[in-house]
C-alpha cells in the first residue's frame, strides 16, 4: 500500500532519473547479469556486454517505462496494458526474475543516490517496484 | 564446500576492512525494520519502533546492529568453513529466537534458480552500495551477495 507521500516521492525520484535513464537502466541490467547469470538466457539474441548499444537502449527502455508508471501510480494497470501483453504472450519472462531486476534496480539507486536513498525512500521504491512487477505479470494466466 | 577465488577473498576482506561496524550495522538493521516492518516481530522487547525515526534512534537496535556485523566478521575470518563457524548461531536463531528462516534464507544455489528475498542481507547490500557508490561494481556486488548467501545458508542449516 503506497501513501500519497510515498507516491509523490517515487514520482520525484524517477523524474530526476529520466535524463540518465540509459545509465541507470544499463547498470541495473549489468548488476543482474553479474549476480544472477541465469537471467542472461533471456538476452541471448542481444549483445549485452558493458557499454553495448543493445544494453544501453534496452536499459533506457526499461527505466523510461518505470518512470512512466511512476507518473500516476493509481493508473498502473492502464499505463502498463501494452507491456502486460508483451510480457505475457511474447517475452514470457518467468515473473520470479522481476524480483531480481527490482533488487538490482534498488542497488543501482543506492549507488547513485547515496545517503539520499533513505530507508523511507527504499521502502517506498521497493513497494512500487513490487506493484509494477505484479501488474506486469497480470496477463500471464 | 564453497570455493573462493583469490579475487573474491580480497573483495570481501577489503569491503569489511573499510567498514565502520558501528555505523553500517545499525543502518542495515534499522533499514530492514523500516522496509520490511513485519521483521519487527523479533524485536518486540527492544522498545519504541513506532516509526522510522524511532527505529533509527533506538539504542537497542543500534547496539544489536553492531553485534550482527561483528557476527559477520567471524565469517570473513573463516571463509573456508562458514558452516561450522555458524553452527551455534544457527541453533540460537532456530531454538531461542524462532526467526522464520525465510527472513534470511537464500534460494538454491543453481544459477538459473530464483533467489528468495533475503531481507537483512538485501538491506546490508543496499547500505554498503550507498556508501561505496560507483565503487560497488556489479562484480563486487555479485561477490558480496555470494558471501551473504553462504552465511545465510549456514544460519539456516540447524533448523528442523
Amino acid at each position: 500500500m503506497l501513501s500519497k507521500k510515498e507516491k509523490k516521492l517515487i514520482k520525484e525520484i524517477w523524474e530526476r532519473l529520466t535524463p540518465v535513464a540509459e545509465d541507470i537502466g544499463s547498470e541495473a541490467l549489468l548488476r543482474m547479469f553479474a549476480s544472477y547469470p541465469g537471467t542472461k538466457t533471456y538476452f541471448s539474441h542481444l549483445d549485452i556486454s558493458p557499454g553495448s548499444a543493445h544494453l544501453c537502449s534496452h536499459g533506457k527502455k526499461i527505466v523510461l517505462a518505470i518512470a512512466e508508471g511512476a507518473k500516476d501510480i493509481s493508473q498502473l494497470t492502464v499505463t502498463l496494458a501494452p507491456l502486460q501483453t508483451l510480457h505475457a504472450y511474447q517475452l514470457r519472462i518467468d515473473p520470479t526474475n522481476f524480483k531480481l531486476l527490482s533488487h538490482c534496480m534498488l542497488v543501482t539507486l543506492a549507488c547513485y543516490l547515496g545517503s539520499e536513498f533513505t530507508p523511507v525512500a527504499h521502502a517506498a521504491m521497493d513497494k512500487f517496484l513490487s506493484a509494477f512487477a505484479a501488474v506486469l505479470s497480470e496477463k500471464y494466466r | 564446500m564453497v570455493a573462493w577465488s583469490d579475487q573474491e577473498r580480497s573483495i570481501i576482506t577489503s569491503i569489511f576492512s573499510n567498514l565502520d561496524y558501528n555505523d553500517v550495522g545499525p543502518k542495515a538493521l534499522s533499514r530492514c525494520l523500516i522496509v520490511y516492518p513485519w521483521t519487527q516481530r523479533y524485536f518486540a522487547s527492544f522498545g519504541n519502533l513506532y516509526n522510522a525515526d524511532a527505529i533509527k534512534t533506538n539504542p537497542n537496535i543500534q547496539s544489536h546492529g553492531t553485534k550482527i556485523l561483528h557476527g559477520l566478521d567471524r565469517a570473513v575470518k573463516n571463509m573456508d568453513d562458514i558452516k561450522s563457524t555458524y553452527a551455534e548461531l544457527s541453533v540460537l536463531h532456530s531454538e531461542k529466537l524462532h526467526v522464520d528462516p525465510d527472513n534470511f534464507k537464500v534460494g538454491p544455489g543453481a544459477p538459473a534458480a530464483p533467489r528468495t528475498p533475503s531481507l537483512l542481507s538485501d538491506c546490508l547490500t543496499i547500505v554498503i552500495a550507498s556508501k561505496m557508490g560507483s565503487g560497488f561494481t556489479p562484480e563486487i556486488q555479485a561477490t558480496f551477495q555470494k558471501f551473504l548467501a553462504v552465511v545465510v545458508s549456514a544460519l539456516g542449516k540447524q533448523y528442523h
